[in-house]
């Protein structure tokens, strides 16, 4: 399979951490860090994934290229099964998924010149030594913005932004065809943030890359993402194109997220909505819809915390995981059966999300 | 008008490393009015933060506040206070809030002793009172349960919570000034916005007045009513909230709202100043922001930039203000490669 389909599929993939307690390390528990998450990325998109602190989203890019083995579930990189794989293939594929991490000091090597931390991959998956290798890593300090002749330096003389640059002139050099962005630009001052997602940009454009780009500042991802998922708790809470997400955000959680970003404009008073507690914990997580105990929509009742919502198609491409958004295949019936008592309204509080 | 409750004149804070010396700030003045929210604003190495470890005396070795520098605060100067008298005036009259509520917080007591504390060293209060205190200030800062929260120990908390210990803390002797060194950085955007509405509420019902530090414009326009903007060690713009989002002067200013992605407004590709922060031991001859500056002429490298005034209660460090129309002609940056490093 080439060139049609997407490139990463996952279905219900779940990963739980075990909670181990006494002398015997019994298992007490388990945090369903990620708990049945099914989405596609397609060829040349990015799919951002967005949340707060303990949702899931780095857990999911890791164990789509297994630096978190999953608990279950299937992750397909274009129509080959990933977890299936022994060590060989693994390798193999490695070279066509890399990461970049959030934090590009303990990210890179101390011990080893920028040049050796490039090359590396070089190395490892034959593609170039010798000269040409030295030429390779030249080619590409230039192409993320960086002297050629720094590859004789030490991570620690680059600043945040140049090591970020760093990293990702390493994920470059295998020629992958997918990357997973794991919060690159969070450790990043304001001016500098902005100069890596440009050159994210223009390196997607240039080598034809799909990346998978995880994130928590909203404005960011709008930025820079075609499709955007909501992360809550473990779930994919709404998954819809940038322009409808952030337009009309239909899960309530979504809705709270977006209006409580800080808007850089004393003129825009908005509404905001203000969520409640702090968010549960993923060995715990609440029954039913897992946002229900926080909820701000004027039909919550009984059923949200009693049936798990599926993920379902709202409008045209717009999922989202909610029974009192309608329309939904959780039927009216079925809800006042698990003790609804308020049928489903369309709850969009616009106003307080755009000002 | 009446006399502003903290008064910043020519502050210098150096520090003498073996790389040369430092100069984190470098000139500062600035006033914090009673009941005033003044956001200071700028990016790592700017020296925001070095300015208010000043304010409280907190600079260590190899560092040192300079002598011509003048804190005033009280009808006192700070700068030259006996360790007695800080000791009283923090934690008592100006108190903090740090970034990250973990490594503020000592992981071997109590929540409601470490509040507690504050209470007895300052008020010499007994146990019991000072405890008492401590649940009613952590119940004040929305801690759901405080009676029995606050015999839990730091890490049973979530983040969110532990600011709030630090919001209690720093509030417990009812201080004139609150300095809060990005007090929601380590939050998560809905917790972020829960606690910036805890200060402000708080702020409403005691009358303190809060210096904001942070890298984030968006908390700055949405609690501060003054704005500084640091840059290099030195103050580059100052302006009412309004004023300086609605007409930002310096180009440094200009060039951060530009390069911070809007929700609701997005553009096909950011706009980026290039380059980085100068390194504080060998800040640049003139404008030190001249190097990045898509407007810099002869002027900038040989004139060291005075603020200048444009505007009632509006200054800006750039000589645009007296050749303005050098804005309609901007060039390419100084520097056009990612920056080179500091080495």
């Amino acid at each position: 399979m080439n060139g049609t389909g997407p490139l990463v599929s996952v279905r219900n993939l779940k990963k739980e951490f075990p909670i181990r307690k006494g002398v015997l390390s019994r298992q007490v528990g388990a945090v369903k860090a990620v708990n049945d998450v099914s989405f596609d990325v397609a060829r040349g998109e990015t799919l951002g994934v967005v949340g707060e602190s303990g949702c899931g989203k780095t857990t999911t890019g890791r164990a789509i290229l297994r630096l978190i083995e999953p608990t279950s579930g299937e992750i397909s990189f274009e129509g080959r099964d990933v977890r299936s794989m022994g060590t060989s293939e693994l390798r193999a594929l490695r070279r066509e998924m890399q990461i970049i991490f959030q934090d590009p000091v303990s990210s890179l090597n101390p011990r080893m010149s920028v040049g050796a931390i490039i090359r590396e991959g070089l190395t490892i998956h034959k593609l170039a030594e010798g000269a040409a290798a030295d030429a390779r890593v030249r080619q590409l300090l230039q192409e993320v913005g960086l002297r050629p002749e720094y590859s004789n330096r030490y991570p620690h003389e680059f600043s945040g932004g140049q090591r970020q640059r760093i990293g990702i002139a390493r994920a470059l050099s295998v020629e992958p065809k997918f990357i997973v962005c794991d919060e690159p630009v969070s450790a990043l001052d304001v001016s500098v943030q902005a100069q890596v997602i440009n050159l994210l940009e223009d390196l997607q454009r240039d080598h034809d890359l799909t990346y998978m780009f995880i994130a928590h500042d909203l404005s960011v991802v709008e930025h820079i993402a075609d499709r955007v998922a909501v992360m809550y708790l473990g779930k994919i809470v709404e998954l819809a194109t940038a322009d409808d997400l952030y337009r009309e955000p239909l899960m309530p959680y979504t809705q709270a997220l977006l209006s409580a970003v800080p808007v850089a404009d004393p003129k825009a008073r908005k509404e905001r909505i203000l969520l409640q507690g702090d968010v549960p914990s993923t060995a715990n997580p609440p029954s039913g819809c897992v946002f229900h105990p926080r909820c701000h929509h004027p039909a919550k009742d009984a059923a949200c915390a009693a049936l798990v919502p599926p993920l379902e198609e709202k409008t045209p491409g717009h999922f989202a995981a909610c029974i009192k958004q309608p329309p939904t295949t959780v039927s009216w019936e079925q809800q006042k059966e698990a003790g609804g008592v308020h049928p489903p309204e369309r709850y969009l509080p616009l106003a307080a999300v755009h000002a | 008008m009446t006399p502003p409750l903290l008064s910043i004149r020519n502050l210098r804070t150096w520090f003498y490393t073996e790389a040369g010396v430092a100069r984190a700030v470098d000139g500062v003045s600035f006033d914090i009015g009673a009941g005033e929210t003044l956001g200071l604003v700028g990016e790592s190495g700017s020296g925001k933060s070095v300015t208010a470890l000043s304010i409280l005396r907190l600079i260590q070795p190899p560092g040192r506040i300079e002598s011509g520098s003048a804190i005033e605060f009280d009808g006192k100067d700070i700068v030259t206070l006996g360790d007695e008298e800080i000791r009283h005036i923090r934690g008592n009259r100006i108190s903090m809030i740090f970034q990250e509520p973990m490594s503020a917080l000592n992981p071997v007591f109590t929540i409601g002793d470490q509040v507690a504390e504050v209470a007895r060293v300052h008020a010499g209060v007994s146990r019991k009172e000072a405890w008492d205190r401590a649940v009613e200030m952590l119940a004040l800062t929305g801690m759901p349960d405080a009676e029995s929260r606050a015999k839990q120990y730091p890490h049973q908390l979530s983040g969110g919570m532990r600011q709030r210990v630090l919001i209690a803390m720093a509030l417990m002797m009812k201080p004139a000034l609150v300095i809060a060194d990005e007090p929601t950085t380590a939050l998560d955007v809905t917790i972020q916005a829960q606690i910036l509405d805890l200060l402000l509420d708080l702020q409403k019902k005691i009358g303190t007045s809060i210096l904001m530090i942070t890298h984030d414009l968006g908390v700055i326009a949405e609690t501060a009513s003054r704005v500084i903007v640091m840059y290099a060690g030195e103050v580059v713009e100052q302006a009412e909230v309004d004023s300086l989002f609605a007409k930002p002067h310096h180009p440094y200013t200009e060039g951060l709202m530009h390069s911070m992605p809007h929700i609701g407004h997005d553009q096909e590709r950011l706009n980026v100043i290039p380059g980085t922060v100068p390194a504080p031991t060998e800040w640049p001859s003139g404008c030190r922001f001249r190097e990045r500056c898509p407007y810099s002429w002869d002027r900038c490298e040989t004139e060291h930039p005075p603020l200048y005034q444009i505007g009632e209660d509006h200054v800006s460090r750039c000589h645009l203000a007296i050749e303005p129309d050098r804005r309609n002609h901007p060039h390419p940056p100084v520097v056009v490669e990612a920056g080179v490093a500091a080495a």
